[in-house]
């Protein structure tokens, strides 16, 4: 009797770790749903817009399209293949072409620093190096503004839905922007060229950081400027001089008014 | 330039960009969120992509180039003012706003 009761009792326990692991595997499909719901809109129609505009302007300047396609998914990071592009085309050193492309590329680093210690404990493990292929301006404009909102434990489902849902239209996208080049009239390549800028913009208005919109408006005015000066190492300058200035400055404002 | 260079230029290229991303995950493990480290890094990162934004819109390299500053930063500044006034979608309202501009004055003045 006493024995049936133990049982009885582990079979209860059984089921209920089994209700909490599916009500656990279930929220995180939801929150992988609502990553791929959020990617279809504005995200999707801007990555869209920017690897078609890219695929046509690869066309006009001659470069392969396997070439220019494959580099959106592999490389999936637009100005690192615009410089890539222009600079084979120049017959530049292949080092160099590698070192401006790393300079670009360099944002990366501070991007995904940022992105992943957001996640759950449990989640940052070896999976991370498979994810972190999907990290660009896009998703982590997005994610950053979002995952405020989500439970940590959701924030990776939602970023993998989210990421690879924008990642998946870069090869069509750049495909079909290199043979439709010609079909596309002239006006609407103005259009396709803006949407990118306008898009990363608008998306700094819904910053709510006051430190964030001032390293943003130091990042704005320092961009221009420190590619008159080099274009390979703007990005990097203006980063690291923007970023630290904001940084120290709203710390030293702050310390000045409480 | 031959299919060869553009091929092996890909694959490195696409190898740094990869190490980069790697490099932040690695980097990332001893970062807490709430650490003053996180706060810097995340306040570089915003100014790099401001800058990377701005020199888009300023130093355009495609066809964005002939549309003069003063029409870039009317369109900008349009889009700006309907996203920050805008309520439901109004990302995607400012969006088509700034395009809408864009694409009337090369069909008008190009």
């Amino acid at each position: 009797m006493k024995y049936n009761h133990r049982s009885s009792s582990y079979l209860t326990l059984f089921v209920m770790s089994l209700k909490v692991r599916l009500a656990h595997v279930l929220h995180r499909r939801t929150a992988l749903k609502r990553g791929v719901r959020d990617a279809f809109g504005s995200p999707m129609l801007v990555l869209l817009a920017g690897m078609v505009a890219y695929g046509s302007v690869a066309h006009q300047q001659g470069f392969d399209p396997w070439v220019t396609s494959l580099g959106s998914v592999f490389i999936f990071a637009l100005p690192g293949q615009v410089v890539m592009q222009e600079m084979v085309i120049a017959g530049a050193p292949l080092i160099s072409v590698v070192l401006a492309v790393l300079l670009t590329a360099s944002r990366f680093v501070t991007m995904s620093i940022t992105l992943m210690p957001q996640f759950q404990h449990r989640d940052r493990g070896p999976l991370l190096y498979l994810f972190v292929h999907l990290v660009a301006m896009t998703s982590w404009a997005v994610s950053m503004r979002t995952f405020p909102s989500l439970r940590a434990k959701d924030r990776l489902p939602y970023f993998a839905g989210f990421a690879t849902a924008v990642w998946l239209v870069s090869f069509p996208g750049t495909f079909a922007g290199y043979w439709l080049s010609e079909e596309v009239p002239g006006w609407m390549g103005y259009g396709l060229a803006l949407i990118n800028p306008l898009f990363f913009l608008l998306s700094f208005v819904e910053l709510r950081s006051r430190t964030s919109l001032v390293a943003v408006l130091l990042g704005l005015i320092l961009g221009p400027v420190t590619y008159l000066w080099d274009p390979t190492s703007s990005l990097l300058v203006s980063g690291l001089l923007g970023g630290t200035l904001a940084y120290w400055g709203v710390k030293v404002w702050g310390r000045g008014h409480s | 330039m031959s299919l060869g260079t553009s091929i092996v230029a890909l694959i490195l290229c696409a190898l740094v960009t990869y190490a980069c991303r790697a490099a932040g995950v690695m980097l990332s493990s001893r970062v807490s969120q709430t650490s003053e480290i996180f706060l810097w890094v995340s306040c570089v990162t915003y100014a790099m992509i401001a800058a990377l934004t701005s020199r888009m819109i300023f130093l355009p390299s495609g066809v964005l180039a002939t549309v003069p500053v003063w029409a870039r930063l009317v369109i900008c500044g349009v889009a700006i003012v309907i996203m920050h006034f805008g309520r439901r979608n109004r990302m995607v309202g400012a969006l088509a706003a700034g395009v809408a501009l864009v694409c009337t004055y090369a069909y008008w003045f190009q």
